[in-house]
């Protein structure tokens, strides 16, 4: 019974650590009043540069190489979401639009890029470093909760859960978190106070684009090993809607993103579990997505964002 | 080295969005420690004016100084460094955010990292108990009373530091009681040092509050003058270049059967309370029924719930001896009823369609306009062409979008759509809000024309003088009910002003009589 | 004279969006050592070369013109559909089931009765979106996403073990199903072109008469710019929100069918929604949401993707094409920056012309 437990939990914090990281990402960014759908498109270009960089410097960094290449996707993730900031922010492009052009964008740049790096190969080659399993020392020993919790576990989504409770402090007690989110809330009001609502919005964005970068970087690293057009299949959706049920406060888009990272994992190791293993696969693989409505409809209704979430602030000079 | 007696100097300030200039040399001069008005209708550039001088526009062209040094202000923050500070009409508050954080926004004391609320909370009751205001720094900006939201305002500038602070159309919100505490408040600023700039149009409260007036028109100033040595009438002719008439002539009311009748009417607002509370009226063919009261009183419900686009939790509402609680919006638009809404750009108009569109809004699925669910647009806009001409609606075409034409144009569009239906009972509601003095004069004649054709009027305003000069009976509404019926003729701003505080009849009517008996020199 | 202006302006837009972005392909050629004229002359030989190349690029043009006449009645009514692949994954499940369930009907039957269930089933799907909309206030664009995933996972699970035993593509669906005829086959050299083109023509024609000249149309639109005056005008809001997402999902759900009984003539396991939903999405972004510009960018996108197709032969990958595509409906989302541009434009004309 602990195995399974065991199993179940950590398969589900590594599906959660992309989701958390993503989530979080998106926050920031809607806290700032942009919409971000181009979370998606975010995650492929993290995953495919974490991919790279992992390939070509694992010989320099060993063991490390993993979370490098993360920070890496991250930092590639701020270059891409750059372009939803300048089309949103200054070009005044509908969110939603510039959100599906990252999204179709990605794809295609990431498949011919990788094409041009390995020979005309639709997808990389394996990595060799990979996150693997994590224990905990100490904490691993303690009887029962150390094996579910702490041995042969995902060390991303411990990081991620750090990142999170970080990124409730910044939103909620520093004065950068309290700018962002008044430029989201009443910008105009933001702006008569001096605060450089355009800078707040980039800030935004541009930390959505370093978070969804190492969600992308942890989902290729630690599930699939190697980047193709299908190691990012909706991620970033599930990511955004996790931001949603968890309505943009830090800890309950992190509790939310756990929730759909479990009910991913279970969809991938039903077949393990003995009271899933007859259950036919389309019931757990259409789950996450049909839970997601669910709790959308029941719990959350009309969302309440930010107020001027998705509307062009237009500076008047 | 004599130290300028002019806090602020504006000289000739041009300010051009493409072809059209705004602010056409204007020259604006403050003394310290006075209170200035800035009087011109909607429209004439206060505003704009204001906002160069708060960084929020740049001029085109001509000099600002800063008691007696030239200035380039070029953001909000400069002006916060030069000490001006702005209490905006639409409060520039943040419902989502508690007092105190929408005071330090921009300037907020810091430990380390983390906001320091408690040298936050600190700062700001210290500021706040040196002008006599008292806050609660904790409490949600969204939960709190207009009245207390326009003190969170000027907070925000003392918190600051601002020396001028700049107060646009401030009293637009308020109930008269709360505009005699604004007064004192802007005493006491003054008393300690302060120079304030008042933007409005109302003369009354210049004539109470200011020292010296600069008028405005059509993008230029006409005159500075001393306040005390000048009528109201004299300012409403600067103001509006010719020489203007308050009263729209009517005869007395015949008023007939009853064309709205609504009995005990209970509806709830958006967050769950009760906003219409037990309401009883009654409006008659051929008079004009009145509802004044203070924002926020449950009028917009009312409306709302009478002409069916809110729920009706209790009671009834008869429109021409028929049963209407609950109807839908059409239904009940075709039993004769025509409503003007309180927002023409919200409610009143869809902004991108075409004029011609708009004016078919609400009879586009009928003949002439349709037939068989298929538009005859030949129809549509040659109708639209005659309420144009019909109703000296200003445009180049019918087909333009509505969103092109001016607001009193606009504002006439939508009137010309409502009573051309010819209905029985006109709702209308705030008028003439944003519009200026010819389209107002404009707009309460046909209001006029339609009692004396027979029609039932109900109109709802915030504007006592529109109340006062329209109605036949005024119904005055407190906290979701009809609390008085008065005759616009034998009642006056003060005792309406008491009523719509809340204040019971007899007791306003003492109330006002005392104070006449105390101050007969106020006349 | 202002009214031509604006026309020519909204012309201008995509034509200078598409240029762009052809543009902008160009120069990535450059960058990674490609001949730019040598790729896109492959392409142009791709999408002109034969007749059959021609048949494919209609081809393909035929479902994204019905997805994306099925995204600008969302949009006009202010609803982004973002679900229109699976709104389509439902309408060819639909109606490749129907076919396989009846294949001996004549085909002047089984074909109009695939084409309403796929049509119905498509509608049906983007329902569901519109009635949570309506009734609970829940964003569409959300909700559509899911629904996509899960008729994907359905739609994998039906192939696999509801229409076939375990095989990964259903049979080819009998003659009578098809939409392919011998005429369009030889004509285009046997390519894969389909009397879906016809129904897609007339939806055009269609949806343009029941936007703009029936008061259907009319509540739409005005639902769409300004929900609140339109209830206030005594339309239905709910009833709208509903109906624009039953049309979109019902023109989705035709692309679907076009797809199933024309291109494919079966189902198969697929790893992602259609393709038929995003690009019809950006078709109608591009053809700024009027259906003489939807024709004209799918044909565009169909010579893209069909030309794109030979592009490897020398050497360039063909996903740059997905590239171009993407910076072209970049270009159209920053209009605003094109018009102002366009504005300076003229405007220094203008003085030119005054001083000369």
């Amino acid at each position: 019974m602990v195995g399974t437990l065991a199993i179940i939990v950590s398969s589900a914090l590594v599906y959660s650590a992309p989701l958390i990281f993503t989530a979080l990402g998106g926050t920031f960014s809607e806290r700032s009043g942009i919409v971000n759908v181009g979370l998606e498109g975010i995650m492929t270009i993290g995953a495919f540069s974490a991919t790279v960089f992992n390939l070509f410097t694992v010989n320099i960094f060993g063991a490390l190489t993993p979370w490098i290449a993360m920070l890496f996707g991250g930092v590639i993730g701020i270059l891409f979401s750059l372009i939803h900031a300048v089309a949103t922010v200054n070009l005044r492009a509908d969110h939603i639009v510039s959100g599906t052009v990252i999204n179709l964008m990605a794809p295609g740049l990431t498949v011919f890029l990788t094409k041009m790096i390995f020979d005309g190969h639709g997808q990389t080659d394996l990595i060799k470093a990979r996150f693997g399993k994590t224990s905990f020392p100490i904490l691993k020993d303690i009887p029962v909760l150390g094996e579910i919790f702490f041995k042969d576990t995902s060390a991303p989504a411990y990081v991620a859960v750090l990142v999170a409770i970080l990124a409730y402090y910044v939103i909620f007690k520093t004065k950068f978190g309290l700018r962002l989110r008044s430029v989201g809330e009443h910008p105009q009001a933001a702006d008569t106070l001096g605060i450089n609502v355009y800078g707040m919005k980039y800030a935004g964005v541009m930390i959505s684009g370093f978070l969804g970068g190492m969600g992308g970087a942890v989902a290729v690293q630690s599930i699939s090993g190697q980047f193709s057009i299908s190691t990012i299949a909706g991620q970033g959706f599930i990511s955004m809607a996790a931001m949603i049920f968890g309505k943009w406060n830090p800890l309950t888009v992190m509790a939310a993103a756990i929730f759909f990272g479990l009910s991913q994992s279970l969809a991938v190791i039903g077949s393990q579990i003995d009271f899933l293993k007859n259950l036919p696969s389309v019931y757990l693989q259409a789950a996450p997505y049909v839970l997601t409505v669910l709790v959308l409809v029941l719990f959350i209704g009309k969302s309440q964002g930010p107020k001027a979430n998705g509307q062009t602030y237009i500076k008047s000079k | 080295m004599g130290e300028s007696q002019y806090v602020i100097e504006m000289e000739n300030i041009t300010k051009a969005f493409g072809n059209f200039k705004a602010n056409d040399n204007i020259n604006l001069r403050v003394k310290k420690g006075e209170i200035h008005a800035l009087l011109g209708e909607n429209g004439a550039g206060k505003s704009t004016l204001m906002n160069i001088l708060s960084g929020l526009l740049e001029p085109t062209s001509g000099t600002i100084r800063i008691n007696g040094k030239e200035e380039k202000i070029s953001s909000p923050t400069v002006a916060n460094r030069l000490g001006i500070g702005m209490v905006h009409q639409h409060f520039m508050l943040i419902d989502n955010f508690t007092i105190a954080e929408n005071i330090i926004l921009g300037s907020e004391p810091t430990n380390g990292v983390a906001i320091d609320n408690k040298q936050a909370y600190q700062d700001i009751l210290a500021v706040s108990e040196k002008y006599g205001f008292k806050v609660e720094p904790g409490e949600l900006v969204g939960n709190i009373s207009v009245g207390m939201q326009q003190r969170v305002e000027i907070l925000k500038t003392l918190y600051r530091g601002a020396d001028l602070l700049i107060f646009d159309e401030p009293t637009a919100v308020l109930t008269p009681q709360e505009i005699d505490e604004l007064i004192v408040i802007m005493k006491e600023l003054v008393a300690e040092g302060k120079s304030i700039i008042i933007i409005t149009h109302k003369l009354d409260e210049i004539k109470a509050v200011a020292d010296r007036c600069t008028i405005i028109r059509r993008g230029k100033s006409i005159d500075t003058v001393n306040v005390a040595d000048v009528s109201q009438q004299e300012l409403a002719d600067l103001m509006v270049g010719r020489s203007v008439s308050f009263k729209t002539p009517k005869g007395p009311s015949h008023p007939t059967k009853p064309v709205l009748k609504i009995k005990d009417l209970v509806v709830k607002e958006n967050r769950g309370l009760n906003a219409v509370n037990g309401l009883n009226l009654e409006v008659r063919a051929g008079e004009v029924v009145g509802i004044a009261g203070i924002d926020g009183n449950g009028q917009s419900e009312l409306l709302q719930a009478i002409t069916g686009m809110r729920k009706v939790e209790s009671g009834t509402v008869e429109i021409n001896g028929k049963d209407m609680t609950g109807q839908r919006p059409r239904t009940i638009t075709e039993n004769s009823v025509g409503h003007v809404p309180e927002d023409r750009h919200r409610f009143g108009l869809v902004l991108p369609m075409t004029l011609a569109e708009n004016i078919a809004l609400q009879t586009y699925y009928k003949e002439p306009l349709s037939k068989h669910g298929i538009l005859d647009y030949k129809m549509i806009n040659s109708h639209a062409r005659e309420l144009i001409e019909e109703f000296d609606v200003r445009t180049t075409n019918e087909l333009v979008p509505a969103s092109a034409l001016s607001g009193g144009n606009q504002q006439k569009a939508i009137i010309a759509r409502e009573i051309d239906r010819d209905p029985d009972l006109l709702i209308v509601a705030q008028p003439t809000r944003g519009l200026d003095v010819g389209a107002i004069e404009y707009i309460h004649k046909r209001l006029i024309e339609q009692r004396d054709s027979g029609k039932g009027v109900l109109c709802v305003s915030f504007e006592l003088d529109e109340i006062l000069n329209v109605s036949d009976r005024i119904a005055v509404m407190f906290e979701g009910q009809v609390v008085g019926i008065v005759d616009p003729k034998e009642t006056n701003e003060q005792e309406l002003g008491l009523l719509m505080a809340g204040v019971p009849l007899e007791r306003a009517r003492a109330e006002v009589a005392q104070v006449k008996e105390g101050a007969v020199s106020h006349e | 004279m202002n009214k031509k202006n604006e026309l020519v302006r909204s012309i201008a837009v995509p034509v200078i969006s598409v240029l762009a972005g052809l543009l902008l392909g160009a120069i990535i050629m450059l960058v990674f050592q490609y001949n730019p004229v040598e790729g896109y002359g492959a392409m142009i030989e791709g999408a002109f070369g034969r007749a059959y190349n021609v048949g494919e690029v209609v081809r393909l043009a035929t479902p994204l013109i019905l997805t994306g006449l099925g995204f600008s009645v969302a949009y006009t009514a202010g609803f982004f559909n973002i679900g229109l692949a699976g709104q389509a994954l439902c309408g060819w499940i639909a109606s490749i089931w129907l076919a396989m369930t009846f294949p001996d009907l004549p085909k002047a039957l089984l074909v109009p009765l695939c084409i309403i269930a796929g049509t119905l089933a498509g509608a049906l799907w983007a329902g569901i979106a519109g009635f949570f909309r309506a009734q609970f206030g829940t964003s569409e664009v959300i909700v559509t996403i899911m629904l996509n995933y899960t008729i994907l996972y359905i739609s994998n699970h039906i192939v696999r073990y509801v229409l076939t035993d375990n095989a990964d593509a259903t049979p080819k669906i009998s003659p009578n199903a098809s939409l392919r005829s011998d005429f369009l086959t030889q004509l285009s050299g046997g390519s894969r072109l389909n009397g879906g083109i016809f129904l897609a023509l007339l939806m055009i024609v269609l949806v343009w008469v029941l936007m703009k000249r029936t008061t259907a149309g009319f509540e739409l639109r005005s639902v769409g710019l300004n929900p609140l005056a339109s209830e206030y005008a005594g339309m239905n809001a709910k009833k709208n929100i509903i109906l624009a997402m039953v049309i979109s999902g019902a023109l989705a759900g035709m692309g679907g069918v076009v797809e199933g009984l024309g291109t494919f003539e079966n189902l198969y396991v697929l790893s992602a929604a259609p393709e038929i939903g995003f690009d019809g999405l950006a078709v109608s972004l591009l053809g700024g949401g009027n259906p003489i510009g939807i024709l004209l960018s799918s044909l565009l996108f169909g010579v893209l993707k069909i030309g794109g197709l030979k592009m490897p032969s020398v050497g360039v990958p063909k996903e740059i094409v997905e590239i171009v595509i993407a910076s072209i409906i970049f270009f159209v989302g920053i209009n605003y920056a094109i018009r102002y541009i366009m504005d300076k434009f003229a405007a220094k004309k203008m003085t030119g012309k005054g001083e000369a």
